[in-house]
């Protein structure tokens, strides 16, 4: 019987331990981290600032020194349905290719498991009408957020990437997109404000769990701010800021977001 | 000692007692003239006390706001001239360097919904940020700034009586900043006398009144004599061709629109104008009666059956400027509490 109970024992905690691998068990009460990770790349390849050239849709040859972008409002929905929202003030990123501690970010989320992934690419209309003192960290429009905010047509700028290109007739060949408007205080504006919505099913939803720190991983193809429903040209528009044709480019860069895989 | 010395003694006490004593009764915290209405500015995000003023006002005159140290806020908005850059057309920053438009007077701004000649900004607060940052105007970043001040010492102490910490931050310094400029309330004109019944128009003032009231207070509102709205008022464009308002919207509707300015002070803030190019007042009205562009916008209430401008006669004109003399407030620029110490 002892020899019987000695091989009993591994047994049962081996297929306990088996149960535990394939279904595991999420306490929607603990908050668990995740990881979002923005990896910048440029049509079929990694972006390298200032080095390589890359082309457009309009071939022309041009080198990307900056890009900059604002993530915000940030929710990510169950495989369930269940809807959970990152408290807004721990939910503005400011992506900075430059910055390698900025290309991925921690959020603490309840446990479970979760297949889609919303956010508002840029900082919301209410975020830009907000007294001074709730636009600290990411939103100080004295430090980090420097030169991502107009001082000049108050508001932030949501996407920002610069470069150079011999068919730029700018000084120094240079171009330079900064996309912003919010809709307006004062009286109404452009909204440049995008709605970003990415599902993880296919290529692998998160399994926040603690003790883990799953991570999606987003391929960000700058390309596209270029190459879309309008090909911009940066020999015709190589400055672009608050104009009309600022709503072309931002539909464009709108689909600049794709889910590579989730490393749970 | 002689009785005789010891009233001398006591006369000199006085005097020094009741110099000191005006010093620091000057300040009363902001006060809403009667004749004005609510302001709009929150006050709840940003309370008004002496240290905080005081630290603004320092802030203010500093030209170490400025990328070489040269330009204050105060080069631009003197406040003898109703805190205008008196006698340029366009405001001159660093380096000799011109900016495009003309230094608006910094008064009253507790009443205005949005501010810059084209309301880019609608936050007093985030305001000072413009013309810190601005390339032709101070030239500096403002995190530049915030580690000058935090190296220069007199200020910690300044920044703790006012916010309790003697950290430099830019909350701090953009809310004493906001708190030095709400303090600038020009309500001390003659007209806001007789508004408040303690005097009354002479009878050319009163005839100027009359003829304001039904041709210029459609834009010109009273007691602040702005609308704060944004309005073509028909001038030529210049060869800079400075679209206005459009900048901020977008919207060609807005082409060539800029805010209604105040006839506050305007004995003080020549030259007028988004540009300054007019150098007096007679030559605004001649404008108005005379030169009224029309452009596609102009504003409906400068076009009637087809005239453009405003129907004035040489008369009329004589009463209106005798009535725009009754705006100006020689106590406000004079004030010694907003002015440099």
């Amino acid at each position: 019987m002892k020899k019987l109970l000695l091989l009993f024992i591994p047994l049962v905690t081996m297929s306990f331990s088996c149960k535990k691998d394939t279904v595991p068990q999420y306490n929607a009460t603990i908050k668990a981290p995740l990881s979002i990770e923005f990896d910048n790349i440029i049509g079929g390849s990694d972006l390298q600032l200032g080095t390589a050239s890359y082309s457009n849709a309009n071939n022309e040859q041009f080198k990307v020194t900056m890009l900059k972008y604002f993530v915000s409002n940030i929710v990510l929905t169950k495989t369930d349905g269940t809807k959970y929202t990152v408290p807004q003030d721990s939910s503005y990123f400011l992506i900075d290719e430059s910055k390698a501690a900025t290309l991925s970010s921690i959020i603490n989320i309840p446990e479970g498991e979760y297949a889609k992934l919303d956010f508002v690419l840029g900082v919301d209309s209410l975020r830009n009408t907000k007294d001074l003192s709730q636009r600290t960290g990411k939103l100080d429009p004295t430090g980090d957020a420097a030169g991502m905010y107009w001082s000049w047509n108050s508001g932030y700028i949501f996407f920002k990437m610069e470069g150079t290109a011999v068919v730029s007739p700018q000084v120094n060949n240079v171009f330079q997109y900064h996309i912003g408007l919010f809709g307006g205080y004062t009286a109404p504006t452009l909204n440049n404000l995008k709605n970003i919505s990415i599902d993880l099913t296919a290529r692998g939803i998160a399994k926040v769990k603690t003790g883990k720190t799953p991570n999606i991983h987003l391929l960000v193809d700058a390309m596209k701010m270029f190459n879309g429903s309008t090909n911009i040209s940066i020999a015709t528009n190589s400055v672009v800021m608050a104009s009309a044709l600022s709503a072309k480019v931002a539909d464009n860069y709108a689909n600049m977001f794709q889910h590579d895989h989730t490393e749970n | 000692m002689k009785p005789k010395n010891i009233v001398y003694i006591l006369v000199l006490i006085f005097f020094i007692l009741a110099c000191k004593k005006e010093v620091t009764q000057l300040f009363e915290g902001f006060q809403k003239p009667s004749n004005f209405p609510e302001p709009v500015y929150k006050f709840q995000n940003n309370n008004i006390t002496k240290a905080g003023f005081d630290l603004g006002r320092k802030l203010f005159f500093d030209p170490m706001l400025s990328v070489d140290n040269t330009i204050s806020c105060g080069s631009c908005h003197i406040p003898t001239s109703a805190f205008t850059q008196h006698g340029h057309s366009v405001s001159h920053g660093i380096n000799d360097l011109l900016g495009t438009r003309n230094s608006p007077p910094i008064m009253n701004l507790a009443w205005s919904s949005s501010f810059m000649w084209d309301g880019g900004i609608a936050d007093l607060d985030l305001q000072p940020i413009a013309p810190i940052t601005n390339h032709v105007e101070m030239g500096e970043t403002m995190s530049n700034v915030l580690l000058k001040l935090k190296n220069k010492t007199e200020y910690a102490q300044l920044f703790k009586a006012a916010f309790g910490s003697e950290e430099v931050t830019n909350i701090k310094m953009l809310k004493a900043l906001s708190q030095f400029m709400l303090m600038c309330v020009s309500a001390e004109s003659k007209y806001d006398s007789v508004m408040r019944n303690q005097k009354t128009f002479t009878t050319d003032e009163k005839a100027g009144y009359v003829l304001f009231q039904n041709k210029c207070n459609s834009c010109h509102k009273e007691p602040l004599f702005t609308d704060n709205n944004f309005r073509n008022n028909g001038l030529q464009p210049s060869n800079l061709n400075d679209i206005g308002r459009e900048m901020i919207t977008l919207l060609p509707t807005d082409t060539y629109k800029f805010k209604v300015p105040s006839l506050r002070n305007l004995a003080y803030t020549a030259p007028y104008m988004h540009d300054g190019r007019f150098l007096n007042v007679d030559a605004v009205l001649e404008h108005y009666k005379n030169q009224v562009v029309q452009t596609s916008n102009l504003d409906p209430f400068l076009l009637s059956n087809g005239e453009t401008g405003i129907s004035l006669t040489d008369d009329e004109k004589g009463k209106l400027l005798i009535f725009l003399n009754t705006l100006n407030d020689r106590k406000f620029i004079t004030n010694p509490l907003i002015a440099e110490q």
